[in-house]
């Protein structure tokens, strides 16, 4: 069974991917996950990236979990 | 494991008692009092004991001392005094139910306790990263087991996303993923023993009182949502400090191995920090609006608990004493 992949942002913190999906480096070398769900940095600020590290709490980043901000 | 060195009445009372077959005896009074209940080790290392019954429990003792009517009473007891302790040193607003996920952001960010994380990343030595290893041993041995006690007592989105952060520290089903095993290969290279239990007898009271109090909240159905509240805060603070303890460990020449445990935390608890407050508590709280309080409180009794922790190692070293309780029976020695 294949599961489509979902993305969630979360506020004030990364996009949580679940489901199917395949993480690439821009060469289209595959990147191992390491576990179901896995969180994308989106602050710019961590050192795991593409994964979150959780230093957007200390980079006080904001951003809206919800709907689109304009 | 085998029972414990009893470190005052109350505790040489329940290991007399748990070393008979049941036969209803009462354990002993449990009139001890000391205003400090973290740092009580008579009463912690009897709290310990009690709850272990509910893990593995001890080679010595006769397994139907779990649900001894008797003993659940006494620790009871014990657990009102602790509680009543947790309750005072981490006071927490009433918060609106739907607020729950900020607050927990805004308690996290609020968080003012030793930093320990960033003296074990520059400063400490290698016999104090062992110390520091030891003691953490007394949680990471079981990690995750205490908040799996939630599980059946939740429904819908809050459970499956306690199950989809658990499912991750029991390495998706994997052993050598799991977390309890990655901190195995810690201590391994610490040449640490990695027998479940092996340093409770050394193990200060405050550091029991780490696991006494998840298990106080996890097997306790009233306190459930002062359960996944421990468990949001636990994940919210988890992931910058464990890089520091990686990066202080391959300052000591900890290999890829060593660290393996610390690195795979930084990355796992970044996702498990949003699962556990938005979408364990956040729906927790909406759905029990009463116990919206008490998810809170027991995230605030996690960073209270642990800042204790952090600055009784901090304490000790400074002075340059060992971290360790030393034993009765390495005193007589």
């Amino acid at each position: 069974m294949t599961e489509r992949a979902t993305i969630t942002s979360y506020e004030d913190g990364p996009l949580l991917v679940r489901g199917d999906f395949e993480l690439r480096t821009h060469d289209g070398e595959l990147i191992d996950p390491g576990r179901g769900t896995v969180a994308l940095c989106r602050c710019g600020k961590s050192a795991l990236k593409p994964f979150c590290d959780g230093t957007h709490k200390a980079a006080a980043f904001r951003a809206s979990g919800g709907d689109r901000e304009r | 494991m085998r029972l414990p060195q009893p470190r005052g009445p109350l505790s040489a009372t329940l290991v007399e008692t748990l070393r008979r077959s049941q036969d209803g005896v009462q354990p002993g009074p449990d009139d001890a009092r000391t205003a400090d209940v973290l740092h009580d080790h008579d009463l912690q290392l009897s709290l310990w004991m009690c709850y272990e019954l509910h893990y593995r429990g001890f080679d010595d003792v006769d397994d139907t001392w779990e649900w001894s009517p008797d003993l659940i009473s006494w620790r009871r007891r014990l657990e009102d005094r602790f509680l009543a302790g947790l309750r005072a040193l981490a006071p927490t607003p009433a918060v609106a139910p739907e607020a729950v996920p900020d607050a927990l952001a805004d308690l996290v960010a609020a968080d003012d306790g030793p930093s320990l994380a960033g003296y074990l990343q520059r400063e400490a030595t290698l016999e104090q990263f062992r110390e520091f290893v030891a003691l953490r041993s007394v949680y990471h041995l079981k990690e995750a087991d205490p908040h799996s006690w939630a599980i059946p007592r939740l429904e819908g989105r809050a459970k499956a996303a306690l199950v989809e952060i658990q499912a991750d520290e029991y390495g998706g089903g994997r052993v050598e993923r799991m977390h309890s095993e990655l901190f195995r290969d810690v201590m391994r290279a610490l040449d640490l023993d990695d027998t479940y239990g092996h340093y409770v007898d050394r193990a200060p009271a405050v550091t029991l009182a780490v696991t006494n109090t998840i298990s106080l909240f996890g097997l306790n159905r009233n306190l459930t949502g002062a359960l996944v509240g421990h468990l949001a805060a636990f994940e919210m603070t988890s992931s910058l400090p464990n890089r520091r303890y990686g990066n202080g460990l391959r300052r000591l020449g900890g290999d890829e191995r060593a660290t393996r445990f610390y690195d795979e935390h930084v990355e796992a608890d970044a996702v498990h920090e949003q699962i556990a407050a938005h979408d364990l508590c956040g729906t927790y709280a909406k759905a029990h609006p009463d116990a919206a309080g008490d998810v809170l409180f027991g995230a605030a009794a996690c960073l209270a608990v642990e800042a204790e922790f952090a600055g009784a190692l901090l304490d000790r070293w400074g002075l340059g004493l060992s971290a360790l309780h030393t034993s009765a029976l390495e005193r007589t020695a």
